[in-house]
Formats: C-alpha cells, sequence, structure tokens
C-alpha cells in the first residue's frame, strides 16, 4: 500500500518536472527577447560582432539612447502617442457608454437590427477603406495631424457592445425609474447614476482602447509623414530605415520605448490580463 | 412599472407617454455619435472602394472608368500572387503551431498543483505589450544578415548548420517574421484558452473520473469539445489578422520593405500600388480582392475547426 503511494507520487513528480520544465522554457523564451534588447541598448553597435554573443548589460545606456535622440525626435513621439491614446481613450469611452446605455435600457424603433449592424462592422477589415479614408482625411486638411489619426479610432464596436452588456447587467432598471420619477433627464441619469457604475467596466475598456492604438501602426504610418507629428511607432519605424543601421540605437529606442508600458503593465498585470480576455472573449 | 400605470390617474398615463417619447429620442441621440462618424469616415470609404476599384486614377488629374481593367492588372501581376502565397505561408507558420502551443501552455497552466501560475502567466502574456513596431525592429536585430547576429550564431554553433540572410532570402524572412508573430500572440491566445479552460464546470470531470475515464480521455473528450468556442474564437482572429499582415514586415524589412518579393504582403502590394507608385485604382482593386480572400479563410477554417468537432462528437457517440 505505502509502495503503491509512493510509486504514485514518484510518477506525480516526474510529471510536473516535465510541467515545471516547459513552463519554465516558455518564460524564459518570452522574457528573452527583452532581456536582450536590454543588453543590446547598453553596448556599443560592435558587441554585435562578437562571437560569442555578448549576453551581459554595458554601460552605454545614456550614449545609444543620445544616439536616438539625434536621430528621431524620441520625447515628440513619446507625447503625440499619448495624447493620442489619452484623447482616443475618452472619446470611446463616452461615445460607447452613451451607446451602450441607449442599447441596454430605452426602447426605441430599429433598435435590435441596429446594435447587429454595429457588431457587423466588426468584421469590416481596416483596409478596404484605407485609400478613400485617406484622401478624406487629406481633404480635410487633418493630414500630419493627430486628429486625423483619431477620428477613425473613435470608432469602437467592441466598445458599444462591451458597455451594453455592463449596463444591462450592473445598473437595474428600477434605479433608472426611480430617478425618472424624481424628474432627472435621461443624461443626468447617464453622467449621476449609470457612469458612477459602470467606471469598472471603463477601466476594462480603456487598457484595451489605450494598448490598440498605442500599437496600431498601418493608418498612422499613412496619415503621418512630417517628422514633427510621428507617433512613437512611426519614428521608430524610421530607425530601421536609414543606411547606416546602428543596432544599439535601435533597441535602445525601442526599449526606452516599451519600458513606460511595461511597468504599467506589471504594476497593474491582473487588470491588464483580465480586460483583454474579457474584450475578446466576450465578443 | 405596469403597476404604476394603472394606479396613476389619466394626466399621469399622458407623462409616461411623453416619457417614452423622450426616451426614444434619448435612445437614437445617444447611439447617433457612432453611427454618425461611421457613415463619415467607416461606411462611405468602404463603399467609395468599390467605385475606385473600376476607375484609373493616379491621385491628381481626374479619374477615368476602367471598367475590370484592374482587376485583370491585379491578377495578372506576378508580384500580386507572390504576395497572396507569402501572406498563406507566414499566416500558416505564424498562427497554426501559435494556436497548439497555447493550448498546451494554457492547460499546463490550469493544473492544480501548479505553483508560481501567476508569474508564469504574467512573463507569457508579456510579449503581447510590446508593439507591432517595436517586435519587428528587435527581431530585425536578433534576426540580421550578419554571421554573428544571435539567431545565426545559434544555427552555426549550436546546430551546425550554415548561416541564413534572414531578411534577404525567400525563407530566413518568412521564418523570421512568423517567429515574431508566434512570439507575440502566442501568450494572447494561452491567456484566452485559459479562460477558456477555466469555464468548464469541474463536475464534468469528476463524473468522467468516476466512470473511469483516464486524464487523456478527459482531455480530449472533455476539454477539447468544451473548448470550442474558444478555438473557434482565436481561429477567426487569428486568421483575419494573418491575412492582414503589414507592420512586422515592413518595420522588418526597413528601407527595403516595398522593393524586395521575399516578405510582401496583399496588404503591403495593397499599400505600395497606393503610396508608392500612386495607381489607386489597383489598389482598391487590392482592397476587393482582399476582403473575398479574408472572407473565403474565414469561412474555410471556421468549416475546417467545426468539422473538426463534430466528427469528434460522433466518435463519442
Amino acid at each position: 500500500m505505502s509502495n503503491q503511494i509512493q510509486k504514485h507520487r514518484k510518477k506525480l513528480s516526474i510529471g510536473s518536472i516535465v510541467v515545471y520544465s516547459f513552463l519554465c522554457i516558455a518564460s524564459i523564451l518570452s522574457l528573452f527577447p527583452f532581456y536582450w534588447m536590454f543588453v543590446m541598448a547598453t553596448r556599443p553597435s560592435a558587441a554585435y560582432n562578437t562571437i560569442p554573443p555578448t549576453l551581459t548589460p554595458g554601460n552605454m545606456l545614456v550614449e545609444n539612447f543620445n544616439k536616438v535622440l539625434n536621430q528621431i525626435d524620441f520625447f515628440g513621439g513619446m507625447w503625440n502617442s499619448f495624447v493620442l491614446c489619452v484623447v482616443v481613450t475618452i472619446v470611446v469611452l463616452f461615445i460607447s457608454s452613451l451607446a451602450g446605455f441607449a442599447f441596454a435600457k430605452f426602447k426605441f424603433p430599429g433598435k435590435n437590427i441596429l446594435f447587429v449592424a454595429i457588431l457587423v462592422t466588426m468584421i469590416i477589415p481596416p483596409q478596404l477603406g484605407l485609400i478613400p479614408q485617406y484622401f478624406l482625411i487629406s481633404k480635410a486638411g487633418l493630414l500630419d495631424t493627430l486628429a486625423g489619426v483619431m477620428i477613425l479610432s473613435f470608432l469602437n464596436p467592441l466598445g458599444i457592445f462591451l458597455m451594453r452588456q455592463y449596463i444591462s447587467g450592473a445598473v437595474p432598471d428600477e434605479l433608472i425609474e426611480a430617478a425618472k420619477l424624481d424628474g432627472c433627464s435621461n443624461f443626468r441619469i447617464y453622467w449621476r447614476i449609470v457612469l458612477p457604475i459602470i467606471l469598472p467596466a471603463f477601466a476594462t475598456l480603456g487598457i484595451i482602447v489605450f494598448t490598440a492604438v498605442w500599437g496600431e501602426f498601418l493608418w498612422q504610418f499613412t496619415v503621418l509623414r512630417d517628422p514633427d507629428s510621428y507617433t512613437i511607432q512611426v519614428a521608430l519605424a524610421q530607425l530601421s530605415n536609414t543606411n547606416n543601421i546602428d543596432f544599439g540605437m535601435i533597441l535602445s529606442g525601442v526599449f526606452w520605448a516599451t519600458v513606460p508600458l511595461l511597468i504599467i503593465f506589471l504594476l497593474f498585470n491582473r487588470l491588464f490580463i483580465s480586460s483583454i480576455t474579457e474584450g475578446s472573449v466576450k465578443s | 412599472m405596469n403597476s404604476i400605470r394603472k394606479k396613476e390617474p389619466i394626466f399621469k398615463k399622458k407623462r409616461f407617454r411623453s416619457e417614452e417619447k423622450k426616451d426614444m429620442i434619448s435612445g437614437y441621440l445617444y447611439i447617433a455619435p457612432f453611427f454618425i462618424i461611421f457613415t463619415l469616415i467607416g461606411l462611405y470609404p468602404a463603399l467609395f472602394s468599390f467605385y475606385l476599384a473600376f476607375q484609373k486614377w493616379n491621385g491628381l488629374s481626374p479619374m477615368t472608368f476602367n471598367g475590370f481593367g484592374n482587376f485583370q492588372l491585379v491578377l495578372t501581376d506576378p508580384l500580386f500572387w507572390k504576395s497572396v502565397y507569402n501572406t498563406i505561408i507566414m499566416g500558416v507558420m505564424g498562427t497554426a503551431p501559435q494556436l497548439i502551443v497555447g493550448l498546451i501552455l494554457a492547460y499546463l497552466l490550469n493544473m492544480a498543483f501548479l505553483k508560481f501560475k501567476s508569474f508564469f502567466r504574467v512573463t507569457i502574456f508579456m510579449p503581447y505589450l510590446t508593439s507591432m513596431v517595436a517586435v519587428a525592429l528587435i527581431f530585425s536585430v536578433l534576426f540580421s544578415n550578419h554571421e554573428s547576429s544571435l539567431a545565426n550564431y545559434v544555427l552555426t554553433h549550436l546546430f551546425g548548420l550554415d548561416p541564413i540572410s534572414w531578411a534577404a532570402s525567400e525563407w530566413g524572412t518568412k521564418i523570421a517574421i512568423s517567429l515574431m508573430v508566434f512570439w507575440r500572440w502566442v501568450g494572447y491566445n494561452t491567456i484566452i484558452y485559459l479562460a477558456g479552460i477555466q469555464s468548464i464546470p469541474n463536475d464534468l470531470y469528476e463524473a468522467a473520473t468516476v466512470d473511469g475515464a483516464n486524464k487523456f480521455q478527459q482531455l480530449w473528450y472533455i476539454t477539447i469539445p468544451m473548448m470550442k468556442p474558444f478555438i473557434i474564437l482565436t481561429v477567426f482572429t487569428s486568421t483575419v489578422g494573418a491575412m492582414q499582415l503589414f507592420s512586422e514586415p515592413t518595420v522588418f524589412l526597413g528601407a527595403d520593405a516595398f522593393t524586395r518579393d521575399e516578405a510582401m504582403t496583399i496588404v503591403m502590394y495593397l499599400y505600395r500600388d497606393a503610396f508608392r507608385l500612386q495607381s489607386f485604382g489597383t489598389a482598391s482593386a487590392t482592397a476587393i480582392i482582399l476582403l473575398v480572400i479574408i472572407t473565403l479563410f474565414a469561412v474555410i477554417n471556421l468549416r475546417l475547426v467545426q468539422g473538426f468537432g463534430r466528427k469528434k462528437r460522433g466518435v463519442q457517440k
């Protein structure tokens, strides 16, 4: 009997060793490019040509970053991306929650058809309208402006969907009825009653929108041609576009552009992971 | 609300009717912003693409009707077919392993005895946080043409193979780009699968254990069928995403992106036609063809996944 238990335990431990080693390898492979990016950001470009490869950090952290600053407007790009993401996030939260509120709590003819129509817009590939969109933005004089980039990102069908789901569940009808009897206007109900209740959903949707807009490239690359208007993504892409490629400099730029987002992620990782799962699973 | 209505006197009823009207107006008003922006910058451009696809236009001079000429031009262009081929190859290499590894990782992360769960979850998810541009740049250094690049070092010293010029060879570019797609997305899919596995009620496993099903049978007959909606979701999103591949190859190849053809994708072909060659008619035709291709692949893949599940249920019976 005791022999059997021992056998069982031994079997388990071999299985768990396999599991742990598989997960450790996966973690190392996930983390290694980050670490290596840091190493290269602290080394001269020549470190790249050594065999075996350099795997420990050097002391060129500041020099490499200075080279980045000579090549692109790094802080300008970060600022532009930041402004872009903040404005888009706020506008999307507002548009989505307002529409989600309407779909969840009001009766009006054609409601279901309109809701389905919003969901259908999700499957249109963004490249389909790319060229006319470019000319529209150009006609409106919005080329090389953040406003030109923003306006496309204001369209977020997923946001309306998530907000409708959340509001139908989290905001009781009685509360709205009671407010109406007290003579509250519908917008006041939205502002004073619905908004405070759905703040957790704002965190979820906010994270989804912010990270998506931060990393988006095709549209930003199309609209922003003037270096002063570059977001960080477009600016970074220029680093590999020069003839004289300096690997230390490239990775220094990528490193400093990635670090802020990573720090925010590591601080709020639970919220991040649950938000992004929720966003895709619910749809 | 009904009970109130019955009790209230007539003038109250009137108030309610106007209330309903008010709600209706509010409803339309609150959903209006989305529809106004969508009509202007979503729907109108999408429809205009269909018009533009039949015009010859360089962006400056007036458009001239070209019939199916643009489609003919695109469909007889070897470079277009090369881009379709490249997109499919990189799509398969980048997403199929990703989904399989994601499933395995999610299964392992869900094991009851596992410690450091959140550590593994966070590290495996982390690559998703880097933007596509950042990933492409990191990989462009990891997989540079130099003999001393890390990828070539591993190839030559650990496996005894010849170095590959990753940014200039037919398979080198495709493998490097597929690997960066894999690296960035595998954690994302793992987390979605994990959410799926955790949503399976425990009773099912308990009942199966009572019935004498072993771990493998449980995986095959409970976990995978119950995961089907999540697998369909990820297959759909990664198929659509793979067909739209643009940023990674563009940034990875840098200055060569639109002059070399080893990694040119359909969207890159479209972009090159429009913004490098000022041929907006053919680019719009390409956009329409892309729409058809995406729809086709999404439908085929969904059918495959659904068929796969159905067959298995048949076996189970």
